[in-house]
C-alpha cells in the first residue's frame, strides 16, 4: 500500500502541504469543505452562545441577566447566525465535500469561484460579528421589518451591519448555487445519469436552483434597504408614499425558499444513510426525486404565510393557506418512503443512523405544527408566539442540525479515514434527543398561553415560569450535546479506529474511493451502470477503478486571488459604513485588482 | 440491550408529555391563554385550531407508531439475511400521497370558510374605536363619543360589536388580547388611506371585529418586534356593562377640579407649567400635548406604563415619573435626570414629582360617576370557555 502511494506521488504532483498558505490558497472541494465545516461549527458555538444568555434571561418573569437592548441584539444575531452563518454554510460543506464525489467527478466545475464563495462567507460573517466590538450589533430581528430598520428608527450602524453583512453572503451563496449546478450537469461519470445520482445530490441540486433564484430577491430587498438607509430614498417610507409591506413580501419570496434551502440537503443526508443502515435502496427512489423537486416549485408559492396577521385579505389568505397545506404532501410523502425504506429491513443502529430516526420523528412535528399554521385564522393566535419558535425549531434543529449531526458522524470516516467514537456518538444522541425536546416541546404551550416571541422579559402572571424554565435547561443539554460532538471529533481525527474506503457498506459512489479521497478524488473516473454502484454486480469494477493508480491528472493548481478578491468585495460592503460615498471605491479597486490578476493567473 | 433503551426512550417521549401537561397545568390561569376566548371571534379561531389538532394527531401518532414498530421490529439480526431489496411499490406510495391530500383537504375547507368569516364588513352599528400603536404604548380613540382618547386600556361595553380601526404612528405593532381573538398587524398608513398612488396593501387599516358578553379584563401585548421595549408594550380590555360603559365616557368629559392648595392643585400647577403638557392631554385643561398617552381619568386605569410592575398608586406614578426608561427601555418621555425621546430631562424636584402623581393618580378618581376602575369579574366561570 504504501508503495503503491509512493509511485501515486511520482505520478500525480499534488498541490499540498499543510501549511496556513496551502489552506488560504486551497482550491480543493475537499478542503474547502472542511473550511466550510469548521467556519459553521465556530457560528454554531458563538450562536449556541448567544441562545444560552437568551435563555437565562428567560429562566425566569422579569429576568434582569442582561438589558432589552442587549436582547435585542443577541436574539437578532442568533437567528442570523442560525440562518446565514450555521445553517446554509454547513450544507454547503456538504455540498462541497460530496457532490463531486458521488457524481464521479475530481473537483467542482469552478474551482477558485468555490474558494472565493467560501472567503466571503468568512470575511461576511466577521463583519457582521464585528458590529459587537462597537456595540451595535443588529437588532431589528433576522427579518428586519421595515420601518424600524429605518434610519428614523434604528439611527445607529445596527441595519447598516444587517443590511451589508447580509448582500456579501447572498454574493457568496448565489457563487456557490452557479458552481454545484454546473458542477451536477457536466461533470458527471459516463453513466451517471440524472436518475442514478445519490439523494443528496439532488437535493443539492434542488437546493442550489433555490439559491440562485431567492437569494437575488434579498439582494434587492437588502438594497433598498441599504439605499433608504444610505441615500435617503423612500422605498419602504410611508410618509414618502413608499411601503413597509414591499420588504414583507420581498424578504418572505425570499424567506421561504430559504426553508427549503436549509431542509432539503437534510432531506438527502437521510435519504442516503437511512438505506445503508437498513441494507436495502430507498424506497421509491424516483418519488423521492420528484417530491424534493415539487417541494422546491412550490416553496416559490407560500411566501405569504408568513404574513398572515399583515391583512392581506381574505383572496391572498385563502390562496396561502392552500398552496401552503399543498406542501404537505411531498413532504408527507419523503416521510413515508424513509418509514417505508426501513420497514422491512436490518437496522444497524450507528449513531448516524439513530440520528436520522430520529430527524424522521422530530421532523414530523414540525411538519405537524406548520400545517397548524397553515390554517391561517388559526395563525393568527400562533404568528408571532413561541408556538412558532416551537414549529421552526422542531424544523431546523430536530431536521436540519440533527441531520447535520447524522452526516457527520456518516461521512467522518470518509473525510478523515477513522470513525468518530461511537460510544460518545450515543451519548451525544441522546443529549441532543432529550435537551432538544426539553427545549422546544414546551415552548409551543408557552405560545399558545399567550407569550409572544422576541420579548427581553414576561410577566409571572402568565403562568409559564415552569414551560420557560425547562426550556433553558433543556437548552444547556443541547449544549452539552453540541460540545461532545465538538470534542468527538476532535479526538477522533487523530484517534478515531480506521475505517476503509466503504466501512459502512454504503451503495453510492463517494465510497469507491479511498478514506480520504486522494487530492483526484479518483484514479480513474468509473463508469457507472445503476443507482447503488457499490451494491449491485460490477462494484468491485467501480472501486477498481475509483483507487486506480492515476495517470497524469491534471488538477487546478492553489490560488491566492479568490483570497484577495474576497477582501475587496466584503471590504466594499464594508465601507459604507464609514458614510463616505467615495469609501466603497476604494473596495471596488481592490476587488478589480483581484479579478484582472485573477483571470490572468497561469492555471497549468 | 437494544430493546431496554428503546423502551427507555419510548418512556422518555411519554414522561416528557405528562411532565410538560404538569407544567403547563399547575401553573394556575393564563390570563393570555388562546384556549379561553370570549368573544364569538375568538371561539372560531379555537374550533379551528382544535380542528387541525385533530386531524392531524392521527397522522403524527401513525408516524411514530410505524416508527417505532420498524425500530423494534427491524433490528439487525446476526443471522438474517440480506433483506429483500425492494425498490418502491406504485400503490403504496399513490396511497401516502392522496391520504395526506384528503387529510389536508379536510382542514384546507373549514379554514378557507373561516378566512371569510372572520374578516366581515364591520356592521355600521358597531362601536367604533380606532387604536393608533405607538412605540411602546396604545392608543385608543372613539370618534363616536366626540374622539375621547385614552391610552393602553381599551373600554368596551357588552353586548356590543366592536370594530377596532387600527394604524400605527410610527413602525409596525400588533394589536393581540388572546382572550379576544387572534391578532392583527397594526401598520403605518399613509396619510391619506385609499390614495390611488399608494398600493391597495396597505393603504386600508387592518380591522379586528369582534363582541363579548363578558365583563373582565382582558390582557394581551404587542406581537411584532417593535424595538428597545416590545416586551413591555402590553394592553389590556376592560370590558364593562354598557351602563357601566356609559359611566366612564361621561367621566372622561368632566374637567378635573383639585381643591384649591391641595397637594393636587400643586401638581396641576407644576403639570401645565412643565413639559408634560408637550406631550399630554388632560381633557377640560390646558394640556393638550399629543405626541405622548393621553392622561384623561388616568388615576382610573388599572397600570401604569409596564403593566406588571405598576399599579397604578401615587408611589408607582412618582416612580414612573421620576424614570420612565427603568420600566420601559427606550422610551420617549424624558425623566427627571435622564433625557428621552430627544427630550431634555423635566427637572423636575421629587417634592414636584409627588405633587404630580397625586394630581394624576386624583383623575377620574374623585368624579363620583366614575366606575371602580378594579371591576374585575373573573370571566373563568363565563360559559363557551374551558
Amino acid at each position: 500500500m504504501a508503495t503503491a502511494e509512493a509511485r501515486v506521488r511520482a505520478e500525480f504532483e499534488p498541490h499540498g502541504g499543510t501549511g496556513i498558505w496551502s489552506w488560504i490558497t486551497t482550491v480543493d472541494h475537499k478542503r474547502i469543505a472542511i473550511l466550510y465545516y469548521v467556519t459553521s461549527v465556530v457560528f454554531l458555538v458563538l450562536g449556541g452562545i448567544e441562545a444560552l444568555i437568551i435563555r437565562l434571561q428567560l429562566a425566569q418573569p422579569n429576568g434582569t441577566v442582561i438589558s432589552a437592548e442587549t436582547y435585542n441584539q443577541l436574539f437578532t444575531m442568533h437567528g442570523v447566525t442560525m440562518v446565514f452563518l450555521m445553517g446554509m454554510p454547513i450544507s454547503v460543506a456538504f455540498f462541497n465535500y460530496l457532490i463531486p464525489l458521488q457524481i464521479g467527478a475530481r473537483d467542482v466545475a469552478f474551482p477558485r469561484l468555490n474558494a472565493l464563495s467560501y472567503w466571503i462567507f468568512l470575511f461576511g460573517g466577521i463583519f457582521l460579528y464585528s458590529s459587537f466590538l462597537v456595540g451595535q450589533a443588529p437588532n431589528g430581528g433576522w427579518f428586519g421589518y421595515a420601518p424600524l430598520t429605518s434610519k428614523q428608527f434604528t439611527p445607529g450602524l445596527n441595519a447598516d451591519f444587517y443590511s451589508l453583512g447580509l448582500q456579501a453572503l447572498g454574493v457568496a451563496s448565489i457563487m456557490g448555487g452557479v458552481n454545484f449546478i454546473t458542477t451536477i450537469i457536466n461533470m458527471r461519470a459516463p453513466g451517471m445519469r440524472l436518475m442514478r445520482m445519490p439523494l443528496f445530490t439532488w437535493m443539492s441540486f434542488v437546493t442550489s436552483f433555490l439559491l440562485i433564484t431567492a437569494l437575488p430577491v434579498l439582494a434587492v430587498a437588502l438594497f433598498f434597504l441599504t439605499f433608504d438607509r444610505q441615500w435617503g430614498t423612500n422605498f419602504y417610507q410611508v410618509a414618502a408614499g413608499g411601503d413597509p409591506i414591499l420588504w414583507q413580501h420581498l424578504f418572505w419570496m425570499f424567506g421561504h425558499p430559504e426553508v427549503y434551502i436549509l431542509i432539503l440537503p437534510a432531506f438527502g443526508i437521510l435519504s442516503d444513510i437511512i438505506p445503508t443502515f437498513s441494507r436495502k435502496p430507498l424506497f421509491g427512489y424516483a418519488v423521492m426525486v420528484y417530491s424534493g423537486c415539487l417541494i422546491g416549485l412550490i416553496s416559490w408559492g407560500v411566501w405569504a404565510h408568513h404574513m398572515f396577521a399583515t391583512g392581506l385579505g381574505p383572496i391572498a389568505d385563502s390562496f396561502f393557506t392552500i398552496s401552503t397545506m399543498i406542501i404537505a404532501i411531498p413532504t408527507g410523502v419523503k416521510i413515508f418512503n424513509w418509514l417505508a425504506t426501513m420497514f422491512g429491513g436490518q437496522l444497524r443502529f450507528t449513531t448516524p443512523m439513530l440520528f436520522s430516526i430520529a430527524t424522521v420523528g422530530l421532523f414530523t412535528v414540525g411538519g405537524i405544527s406548520g400545517v397548524m399554521h397553515a390554517a391561517s385564522p388559526a395563525d393568527l393566535q400562533q404568528t408571532d408566539t413561541y408556538f412558532v419558535i416551537a414549529h421552526f425549531h422542531y424544523v431546523l434543529v430536530a431536521g436540519t442540525v440533527s441531520a447535520v449531526m447524522a452526516g457527520t458522524y456518516y461521512w467522518f470516516p470518509k473525510v478523515t479515514g477513522r470513525f468518530m467514537s461511537e460510544r460518545l456518538g450515543k451519548w451525544n444522541f441522546w443529549l441532543f434527543f432529550i435537551g432538544m425536546n426539553l427545549t422546544f416541546f414546551p415552548m409551543h404551550f408557552i405560545g399558545l398561553l399567550g407569550m409572544p416571541r422576541r420579548t427581553f422579559t414576561y410577566s409571572p402572571d402568565l403562568h409559564v415560569t415552569n414551560l420557560n424554565l425547562s426550556a433553558t435547561i433543556g437548552a444547556f443539554i443541547l449544549a452539552i450535546a453540541f460540545l461532545l460532538l465538538i470534542v468527538n471529533v476532535l479526538i477522533s481525527r487523530r484517534n478515531g479506529a480506521p475505517a476503509s474506503h466503504n466501512p459502512w457498506g454504503a451503495a453510492t459512489l463517494e465510497w469507491a474511493t479511498s478514506s480520504p479521497p486522494p487530492e483526484y478524488n479518483f484514479g480513474r473516473i468509473p463508469v457507472i451502470h445503476n443507482r447503488e454502484p457499490l451494491w449491485l454486480p460490477g462494484k468491485e469494477e467501480v472501486v477498481e477503478a475509483a483507487q486506480a493508480r492515476p495517470g497524469a491528472i491534471h488538477m487546478p493548481p492553489p490560488s491566492f486571488w479568490p483570497f484577495f478578491t474576497a477582501i475587496g468585495i466584503v471590504g466594499t460592503f464594508a465601507l459604507f459604513l464609514t458614510g463616505h460615498w467615495w469609501a466603497p471605491l476604494i473596495g471596488v479597486a481592490w476587488t478589480a485588482i483581484g479579478i484582472v490578476n485573477w483571470a490572468y493567473e497561469p492555471t497549468h | 440491550m437494544s430493546v431496554r433503551r428503546n423502551l427507555l426512550r419510548l418512556h422518555a417521549a411519554l414522561v416528557l408529555g405528562a411532565l410538560v401537561g404538569v407544567l403547563a397545568g399547575c401553573e394556575g390561569e393564563h390570563p393570555q391563554s388562546t384556549f379561553r376566548p370570549v368573544t364569538e371571534y375568538g371561539v372560531i379561531l379555537d374550533r379551528l385550531f382544535d380542528h387541525t389538532v385533530w386531524w392531524t394527531m392521527p397522522v403524527l401518532a401513525l408516524v411514530w407508531i410505524v416508527l417505532l414498530y420498524v425500530v423494534f421490529r427491524y433490528r439487525e439480526r446476526p443471522d438474517a439475511a440480506t433483506p429483500r431489496q425492494i425498490h418502491g411499490n406504485a400503490k403504496l406510495e399513490v396511497a401516502w400521497t392522496i391520504g395526506p391530500a384528503i387529510i389536508v383537504a379536510a382542514i384546507a375547507v373549514p379554514t378557507i370558510r373561516t378566512i371569510f368569516a372572520v374578516q366581515p364588513k364591520p356592521p355600521a352599528d358597531a362601536l367604533k374605536v380606532e387604536v393608533i400603536g405607538h412605540q411602546w404604548w396604545w392608543e385608543f380613540r372613539y370618534p363616536d363619543f366626540g374622539g375621547i382618547t385614552t391610552a393602553n386600556e381599551l373600554r368596551i361595553p357588552t353586548g356590543r360589536t366592536i370594530d377596532l380601526v387600527m394604524r400605527s404612528a410610527d413602525v409596525i405593532h400588533s394589536f393581540w388580547i388572546p382572550r379576544i381573538g387572534g391578532k392583527r398587524d397594526v401598520n403605518p398608513l399613509p396619510a391619506q388611506p385609499g390614495h390611488p398612488e399608494h398600493g391597495a396593501t396597505t393603504a386600508h387599516p387592518n380591522h379586528i371585529i369582534f363582541r363579548t358578553d363578558s365583563v373582565g379584563v382582558f390582557y394581551g401585548q404587542c406581537a411584532e418586534y417593535c424595538g428597545d421595549s416590545h416586551a413591555v408594550m402590553r394592553v389590556r380590555a376592560v370590558v364593562s356593562t354598557p351602563e357601566d360603559f356609559d359611566r366612564w365616557v361621561q367621566a372622561m368629559n368632566v374637567a378635573p377640579a383639585p381643591a384649591p392648595g391641595s397637594l393636587e392643585a400643586q401638581g396641576k400647577q407644576i403639570f401645565e407649567t412643565h413639559a408634560c403638557v408637550a406631550c399630554h392631554t388632560v381633557n377640560g385643561t390646558n394640556a393638550r400635548g399629543v405626541l405622548g398617552p393621553n392622561l384623561t381619568n388616568v388615576g382610573q386605569r388599572l397600570y401604569i406604563g409596564d403593566q406588571d410592575r405598576l399599579k397604578t398608586t401615587p408611589e408607582n406614578l412618582a416612580r414612573w415619573i421620576t424614570n420612565p426608561q427603568e420600566f420601559k427601555p427606550g422610551a420617549k418621555m424624558p425623566g427627571t435626570k435622564q433625557s428621552g425621546g430627544g427630550l431634555p430631562p423635566t427637572g423636575l424636584t421629587d417634592e414636584q414629582v409627588r405633587a404630580v402623581a397625586a394630581y394624576l393618580y386624583s383623575l377620574g378618581r374623585t368624579t363620583p360617576a366614575a366606575p371602580a376602575p378594579t371591576t374585575t369579574t373573573d370571566t373563568t366561570s363565563t360559559s363557551g370557555m374551558k
